[in-house]
């Protein structure tokens, strides 16, 4: 049943990028999205895999310059290690740059969380001036959508926070 | 050991229509020398010009992406030798000035300096050739079989350290990026 659930979910998502008009995503996986890479698999859409996440944002960047429409998909820990690279490339660059980012740590309905790698992760995403959705356990896929436009609108990173996969895993 | 100046004006004798990014150090005294309209500097975000041009090598098969790193940054960001190796651009190659110090921030010793070498951690990585030139006159004469060899390649050049301090700005990035992504899109074939 689980299995099913993540399916579905990583199927959506992908579904959701390739009508987007993703051509890549650069990504190291997490619990979020654990079925994405046989998903991927099976989409028109190409994996990159890296060894850390602040490579993402670069090879993302790079990818952006020569024509093409990458995303980033990494956990909210990763992200936390891909900081100066974000700020150091994504932002001052104005590379229109969707981040789907693993919510681990995640608690609906207001929850208290205990996981410092989700307490920190919104107040980050804040400080550094960039806007986020959430694509909660109801899990509004549409938001997937809405993030990729408004980076390409703005030339800048948003994220999309991912929170529905590990709430069908808990 | 080389002067970082001649060795790179070796390079850009050798240069014909690559995208060039280089970074930190390497990228002040790429700029004393070339004004190429493919010229793409990165200054800061320390460790990523390998990403940046891993991405570009591979939106764009169709052109040959150089980059010339330091040997700080890529300690920096070592698992690119991986992602490189594991991706394998056959447009690519990685240039590594390899002076032992980290030169922006005044000469500090690098961790592990004389432990390692980086052709052997790039040829573990997947690499598909990997050279070391310590001679202005041997750089001279092997390069061009060097840039011909099979890629990804890395090509690590010996240079002396210098005192001199760098500055470093994201303003001549900016100014570049869109350039070099307005060219690229014309020459679509």
């Amino acid at each position: 049943m689980v299995q099913h659930q993540l399916s579905t979910f990583s199927q959506a998502l992908v579904a959701a990028l390739e009508d987007c008009g993703a051509t890549h995503v650069v990504s190291l996986p997490s619990t979020e999205t654990s079925g994405l890479y046989e998903v991927l698999a099976q989409s028109r859409l190409r994996l990159v895999p890296v060894c850390r996440e602040g490579e993402a944002i670069g090879i993302a960047a790079g990818l952006y310059c020569g024509g093409q429409k990458p995303v980033v998909m990494v956990q909210n820990t990763g992200f936390m290690e891909s900081g100066d690279s974000v700020r150091g490339l994504a932002i001052p660059l104005r590379i229109p740059m969707p981040l789907y980012i693993g919510y681990r740590g995640y608690k609906p309905g207001g929850q208290p969380m205990t996981d410092t790698a989700g307490i920190y992760l919104e107040p980050i995403l804040k400080a550094w001036g960039i806007k986020y959705y959430l694509v909660g356990p109801d899990g509004d896929i549409g938001l997937v959508h809405t993030g990729f436009q408004e980076a390409w609108e703005t030339n800048r990173p948003v994220a999309v926070l991912l929170a529905a996969e590990q709430e069908t895993l808990t | 050991m080389m002067n970082t100046l001649d060795a790179l004006k070796v390079l850009a004798q050798h240069r014909k229509n690559e995208v060039v990014i280089a970074a930190m150090t390497s990228n002040q005294a790429w700029q004393m020398i070339s004004s190429h309209e493919l010229d793409l500097p990165l200054s800061g975000c320390m460790g990523k010009a390998s990403s940046l041009g891993l991405g570009l090598a591979l939106a764009r098969p169709d052109i040959q992406v150089w980059v010339v790193d330091g040997d700080g940054s890529l300690l920096n960001n070592l698992g690119t030798l991986v992602t490189i190796g594991n991706l394998g651009p056959p447009n690519l190659v990685h240039f590594v000035l390899h002076n032992g110090v980290y030169q922006v921030s005044g000469g500090q010793p690098l961790p592990g300096e004389g432990k390692f070498t980086f052709c052997d951690l790039a040829r573990a990585a997947g690499y598909a050739s990997t050279h070391v030139v310590d001679a202005l006159e041997d750089l001279e004469t092997r390069l061009p079989a060097m840039l011909s060899a099979p890629r990804p390649a890395l090509v690590c050049l010996d240079v002396k350290p210098s005192k001199e301090r760098i500055s470093s700005s994201m303003a001549s990035t900016a100014k570049a990026l869109p350039r070099v992504k307005a060219i690229l899109e014309r020459s679509v074939s």
